[in-house]
């Protein structure tokens, strides 16, 4: 489609296969304490990452600053093709555009340590919130597919129960369905399972498991070493703020290049 | 104790109620709107909103009730030909306004602490939550913020809309016959203090009561999701992932 | 009329009144300070009642609470004034004094303020109680400490400590409501400054002279219980 004005498609389409979501080169300091000191990063559509590292190492903060949550001091990111727009604001770098923002973030779903559920809310409730009033599309519509959605994860017959009265494998899993139900093009999980007990931790790697065979962007900051070798196609490591070491599962743990990070593999076998 | 003049006390003083219940109710509700506005004031981190409503908020909570009755209902007679100029005095003139605006900025000041204390209090996490949905500004605030910062302020605003049926007492010195006035006018007629004292305690407990268990059934009815939960429903089909 | 600034009349000069409001505050202090310690001593049983009392201490003391929280100020003022007043009437008829005998407006006042104030201190006591250590009051008791020497040793100097933030909020309360006194006649600050807007026709400049004042009362008292809560709290661990 030659008409003057790349889409986005071709723009991304002529440079590699459809790239979901690149970084380059962030940097984010809190205070005087420099947490990212130029991080790359870039996934296609399919790929379901893992990024792992030791606390302080800078990975929550990374994916936090892919839907803004942290806005970065530098570098910039880009979801499907679109920059997004950064100004400096009055208490360092801000959004240029908050609708920007929102738009993006109604596509790229991301999924808590702690859940994030809406405690008000019954776990229905919460999985149709962001489609009824974010992507405003019809309530009905909604509704069913948000209950196919806790079918497929396993807890629909807690649905008209509230966060509080679940377990948190099941309340997590509802935190996946409610990101599902937005219809992401990426999704992004901060240490999904950590504040699981260990008993719980399986049901919810089952479900994620299951949403990379379909296909679908996955960015995992996680600590499940299983999970990274064997369902993730790429695994990249953070140290102190920088990439150290990124391949392939085979590559990576295969044949570790970095000695901080088959110390990491060691000490979290 | 005379229990037939009591019971004629008891029907007097009622026909106060509906003029005691008038005043706080329209002061809470103009006050609620009002404290809404000074609470987001305060909370806005802009120096120039902040520090007002913070000196108001000081000044209606470190003053007493009467002193602000007074100052509206005779201070501003000081300004009686300003006032009629501008077509105000009607207003200014009639004890039952002067009244209702007092209490309601005397209440905003103490509920705008309370909901200011709610907002607060909504888990950080689930706004981060709606945030990364694509909520942003009154969307956000309308679904998430607002519901939840209600249910934490709610058992303290139900103690300010209590403290404000008791000060409704204080119309009665502005002439006002509500229940304390109708008592006060008793008393000096027949000088029997203790039983009217008793008819009108039990007025005013009685209604405290009923608000009281109002309140706890709002209450109740905004939180299920922190009651045990119901029978487990019939599961549809097998789990399977 | 002359028409005077309203520094003249506020100020301390030949017409003006800045010594009676004055005074008047002094007033206002005096009686919210009876009341307030009145309260304390009333609100100390009602509590120890509430904490250690069988079931019909208990009730009583609920009873009192509620009750006192429940029912308008401004009725219980009524009540120790206009009913102190009738009892000394009827016991003045009965040596031949007729008519309508007004009691000592500071005294009824006081203790109107007292009745009401204690059933809020005696909450904040009682939830001061509760935070105190189960073990000092066990060993306490392990080493002999009859109960009176351990309430007066161990247990009032530590529910004391805990109850000063709640006794500073009662204490705003109490000279909140030495401004209804007023209605009773006795010359505090809001009484004064209602005779000096009536006689000099400027009822705003006055009332807010009283406001101020009042603030002023407010904004010490505050400081000078902050300071009593830090020099409590020496020597404690806090959890921020």
């Amino acid at each position: 489609m030659s008409n003057g004005v790349a889409s986005l498609s071709t723009q991304s389409a002529s440079s590699e296969a459809a790239s979901a979501v690149s970084v380059n080169n962030l940097r984010k300091s809190f205070g005087n304490l420099e947490v990212l000191k130029g991080v790359s990063l870039s996934a296609k559509e399919g790929d379901v990452i893992s990024i792992l590292g030791a606390s302080g190492s800078g990975k929550s903060t990374m994916l936090r600053c892919i839907n803004m949550l942290e806005v970065p001091d530098s570098g910039d990111i880009r979801i499907g093709g679109e920059t997004i727009g950064l100004k400096k604001g009055r208490k360092g770098m801000e959004p240029a555009d908050q609708h920007q923002v929102d738009r993006i973030r109604s596509r790229v779903a991301m999924v808590f340590q702690s859940f994030n559920l809406w405690s008000h809310m019954t776990i229905l409730e919460n999985v149709i919130e962001a489609p009824v009033h974010v992507q405003k599309r019809p309530k009905a519509e909604c509704i069913a597919e948000a209950e196919e959605l806790l079918k497929k994860v396993g807890i629909v017959d807690k649905r008209n129960q509230y966060p509080s009265h679940l377990s948190g494998g099941q309340q997590q899993r509802a935190a996946i369905a409610r990101a599902l139900a937005m219809h992401p093009k990426v999704m992004l999980f901060d240490e999904p399972t950590s504040a699981l007990d260990p008993e719980l931790v399986g049901e919810v790697l089952r479900v994620m498991r299951s949403l990379a065979e379909e296909g679908r962007t996955m960015l995992v900051v996680t600590h499940e070493m299983g999970f990274a070798r064997d369902v993730s196609n790429r695994v990249v490591f953070l140290h102190k703020g920088v990439v150290e070491e990124e391949g392939t599962p085979a590559d990576v743990f295969g044949a570790p290049k970095s000695e901080r990070f088959k110390q990491f593999i060691s000490s979290h076998r | 104790m005379d229990f037939a003049f009591m019971r004629d006390t008891f029907l007097t003083l009622m026909r106060g109620v509906p003029l005691t219940l008038n005043l706080a109710f329209t002061a809470v509700a103009f006050g609620a709107i009002f404290a809404m506005l000074l609470a987001l004031m305060r909370m806005s981190r802009v120096k120039a909103l902040d520090w007002p409503a913070q000196a108001y908020v000081f000044v209606f909570r470190g003053t007493p009730l009467l002193v602000q009755i007074f100052l509206i209902y005779y201070g501003l007679g000081q300004f009686r030909p300003t006032l009629q100029e501008w077509g105000l005095w009607t207003f200014f003139r009639e004890p039952y306004w002067c009244a209702v605006l007092a209490l309601t900025l005397n209440t905003a000041a103490y509920a705008s602490e309370i909901m200011r204390g709610g907002l607060q209090s909504v888990p950080y996490n689930q706004v981060e939550a709606a945030r990364a949905c694509g909520m942003s500004g009154l969307l956000l605030f309308r679904r998430i913020v607002f519901p939840i910062a209600v249910r934490q302020a709610l058992p303290a605003y139900g103690s300010e809309i209590i403290l404000m049926v008791k000060a409704t007492s204080l119309a009665s010195i502005i002439t006002m016959m509500e229940v304390t006035g109708l008592a006060a006018k008793l008393i000096s007629q027949t000088f029997r203090a203790v039983e009217v004292f008793i008819v009108a305690g039990l007025i005013y407990l009685i209604l405290n009561f009923i608000i009281t268990r109002i309140i706890m059934a709002i209450e109740w009815w905004l939180s299920p999701h922190l009651r045990r939960p119901p029978a487990i429903e019939p599961r549809l089909e097998a789990a399977h992932v | 009329m002359q028409q005077l600034s309203y520094f003249e009349l506020v100020g301390f000069g030949p017409n003006g009144w800045g010594w009676a409001l004055l005074t008047a505050a002094g007033m206002t202090i005096a009686v919210a300070l009876c009341g307030f310690l009145a309260g304390s001593i009333v609100g100390t049983l009602v509590a120890w009642g509430k904490i250690g009392g069988n079931l019909v201490t208990r009730s009583l003391a609920d009873g009192y609470t509620t009750v006192l929280r429940g029912i308008p100020d401004l009725l219980v003022i009524y009540l120790f004034y206009f009913g102190g007043s009738a009892a000394l009437g009827a016991i003045g008829s009965l040596f031949g004094a007729e008519g309508f005998i007004g009691v000592p407006a500071f005294a009824t006042g006081a203790m109107a303020i007292g009745i009401v104030s204690g059933a809020y201190q005696a909450e904040v006591f009682r939830g001061a109680y509760q935070v105190v250590s189960r073990g000092e009051i066990e060993a306490a008791r392990s080493v002999g400490m009859h109960r009176w020497l351990m309430f007066r040793r161990i247990i009032a100097p530590q529910v004391l400590r805990y109850a000063i933030p709640g006794l500073g909020n009662t204490w705003q309360l109490v000279l909140k409501e030495s401004a209804l006194i007023s209605v009773t006649g006795l010359v505090e600050l809001l009484r004064q400054s209602h005779i000096a807007a009536g006689s000099t026709r400027r009822p705003f400049d006055f009332y807010i002279t009283a406001a101020v004042l009042y603030l002023l009362i407010t904004w010490v008292s505050t400081f000078l219980f902050q300071r009593a809560e830090s020099h409590s709290m020496r020597g404690m661990r806090r959890a921020s």
